[in-house]
């Protein structure tokens, strides 16, 4: 048919169940699935045990390129630590007005203390809700992100199992089989992605046990009391 | 008089009748309004479902209340005038492009009861009317004098926007909506040749025009097809719509007439360029459709004039969807080809031979031989088109050819 062919395309078209679009938010499906390694709003993370990963070295506020991380550290309390370490971080903002969102500060991060969630649908009113303080950074005692009121969360429970993290370069665990794949770094709420493709070891454990099974630090006898 | 054979306003025109016809207008420019809305609506829902979208879907049920969305958030842009722009053409250019619109509008029969011969005619308020605004003598005259004023909001726009994009798109459109009105007019002049009554003459109002076509004697088969085909196209091409929307053109010239307005103005543009998608439509029903005729199921017969007025004119605006969703723009070249080359003079040789049949049904010729002899001629005049256009060709190729300095 030609030219006149299209219009026998776009007839078959009209009335199929399966869009290819989806309604946004609604129905069955809700929101489209986020990819692996999207980028979202950020999140200070935790060890299983609570205690803080950031050590307050400021590698992240050093390798942003918009400027947008501000941090000071400061030495911990040894009767009450903040973070397994000398040193954590007392001040921790982070100014979305500024952020681009290039996840160079994850990669950064020593201690796998900030990732980014894949959380990208908030919006405020004004500065102060922009710029993000360690009170709403830090996730939560179950591990999940703050749910601010102005972010939309509804699909917390899907994105969960997919959530954030960062693309290693090499083996977390030093583990040969990871060389030179991909792999995700841990996180409290979300726990460790399963292998990808190519992977044959199991993902890590990188819970602060482990890292204090292997090596003695200075908080084991504080902490002693909270294992079980 | 403009509004005459309206039997409204062949009597004593008193409070009553003034009322009425203000009802009228009042209804008219509401209808339009509102189609406005549900076509604009309409086209995005039907164009998302034929590319395997689900097109506007968060305002109101199933989005119907997108458009409203959209009204709403362009009137609250700022309403810019260029520096460079002539401001009091600039300002009533988005005005020549609505107005025709809604006069042609009310001049078509939107409803009533054409059976038994009623010619459309319903009883209220204790007085006989037509259910239309308007029903002048000249009538599909009129109607052709608005879609040439449209061609000037659409220049005119482009013209005093003092910008080159505008610039462009305005000589577009007055080139090719030039070209179509006459493409346009031999298909109207082929429902009026047919649409003739038993004294053989003919009446140009729409309300007659719709009355000649009943019960079904559609001029969609009474003029043989092809004046139907020519007038969807040339209305395609009016009216700016793809294939034929070489002059907005989006990947050319930004948005060509339209570049340079915003806010309100721009409203006003969106508005007249759905009314008047709306409105030709309408005006496709009436000349080719049968109007607001069809049968009377049940229940009173002025009921139904709406439903099939209603129902025949989505099924035109379906189409037109359907086509933007499915042809390409055709290049320029092909644009004035299909214009010049192939709509005027079939719709000419056409004309030509409706007056034959019509000459030889009144001189008592053998339909038989007219029609054939009419179809011999039809082919030869197509055969020495042809001719004369591959001959201008190979002239040009050789012209092209030809060393320099000899080209005569």
């Amino acid at each position: 048919m030609g030219y006149l062919g299209g219009f026998l395309v776009t007839f078959r078209q009209r009335g199929r169940k399966q869009r290819y679009t989806r309604e946004y938010a609604k129905g069955e499906g809700g929101k489209r699935d986020k990819p692996d390694r999207l980028h979202g709003r950020h999140v200070l993370n935790r060890y299983e045990d609570g205690m803080e990963k950031c050590i307050g070295c400021e590698l992240c506020a050093g390798v942003c390129p918009a400027n947008c991380i501000y941090v000071r550290g400061a030495d911990n309390d040894p009767a009450a630590p903040t973070s397994p370490g000398e040193r954590f971080g007392f001040v921790y903002e982070i100014n979305y007005l500024r952020c681009i969102h290039c996840d160079l500060c994850v990669e950064a991060c020593p201690t796998e203390a900030i990732t980014e969630s894949k959380l990208f649908e908030f919006s405020f009113t004004n500065r102060q809700d922009a710029i993000y303080t360690k009170a709403e950074l830090v996730v939560g005692d179950d591990g999940l992100p703050q749910r601010l009121p102005w972010e939309d969360w509804s699909d917390l429970d899907a994105v969960a199992a997919r959530s954030s993290a960062w693309v290693r370069a090499t083996a977390p665990g030093g583990s040969v089989d990871y060389e030179g794949k991909v792999g995700w770094s841990g996180e409290l709420g979300f726990g460790v992605k399963a292998p990808e493709l190519g992977q044959t070891a199991p993902a890590p454990d990188l819970s602060y046990h482990d890292v204090e099974a292997e090596a003695e630090g200075p908080f084991d006898d504080a902490h002693a009391g909270e294992d079980d | 008089m403009i509004v005459a054979a309206d039997p409204l306003l062949s009597g004593h025109v008193g409070l009553v009748v003034f009322l009425i016809v203000l009802g009228k207008a009042v209804v008219t420019l509401g209808i339009c309004l509102i189609a406005t809305m549900l076509m604009i609506w309409f086209e995005r829902k039907v164009i998302s479902d034929l590319q395997n979208r689900i097109g506007p879907n968060r305002a109101g049920p199933f989005g119907i209340l997108q458009t409203l969305a959209d009204g709403l958030k362009v009137i609250l842009k700022e309403d810019l005038v260029p520096e460079k722009s002539d401001r009091w053409v600039f300002r009533l250019a988005p005005i020549l492009t609505m107005i025709p619109a809604f006069i042609t509008f009310g001049m078509i029969p939107i409803g009533g009861d054409f059976t038994d011969g009623n010619g459309g005619v319903v009883h209220m308020f204790g007085h006989d009317t037509l259910l239309q605004l308007a029903n002048p003598d000249a009538g599909v005259l009129v109607i052709l004098a608005m879609s040439s004023i449209a061609v000037y909001g659409v220049m005119l726009a482009g013209w005093s926007s003092g910008s080159k994009y505008p610039l462009l798109g305005s000589v577009r459109a007055s080139a090719q909506m030039v070209s179509y009105e006459a493409a346009l007019g031999l298909g109207v002049l082929a429902v009026v040749l047919v649409g003739s009554n038993d004294a053989g003459i003919s009446s140009l109002t729409t309300n007659s025009i719709v009355s000649a076509q009943m019960p079904w004697g559609w001029n969609l088969w009474v003029t043989g097809l092809v004046p139907f085909v020519i007038f969807i196209l040339a209305a395609t091409a009016e009216l700016n719509r793809p294939p034929f929307d070489l002059v907005e053109a989006e990947q050319e010239l930004v948005g060509s007439f339209q570049t340079e307005y915003s806010g309100f103005r721009f409203a006003i543009f969106y508005l007249a360029e759905f009314l008047n998608a709306i409105t030709m439509g309408a005006i496709v029903v009436t000349l080719f459709l049968g109007g607001p005729g069809g049968p009377v199921l049940f229940g009173p017969g002025w009921m139904w004039g709406f439903v099939w007025f209603f129902l025949k004119l989505v099924a035109v605006l379906y189409a037109f969807v359907w086509t933007r969703a499915s042809v390409p723009r055709v290049r320029y070249d092909q644009l004035m080809d299909l214009g010049w080359k192939v709509l005027i003079p079939l719709g000419v040789g056409w004309m030509l031979l409706l007056v034959g049949i019509r000459v030889g049904a009144d001189a008592g010729w053998n339909p038989v031989v007219t029609v054939a002899v009419a179809a011999v001629v039809m082919v030869a005049c197509y055969g020495l088109l042809r001719l004369a256009g591959a001959t201008s060709r190979r002239l040009a190729a050789e012209a092209l050819d030809a060393p320099e300095g000899v080209i005569d």
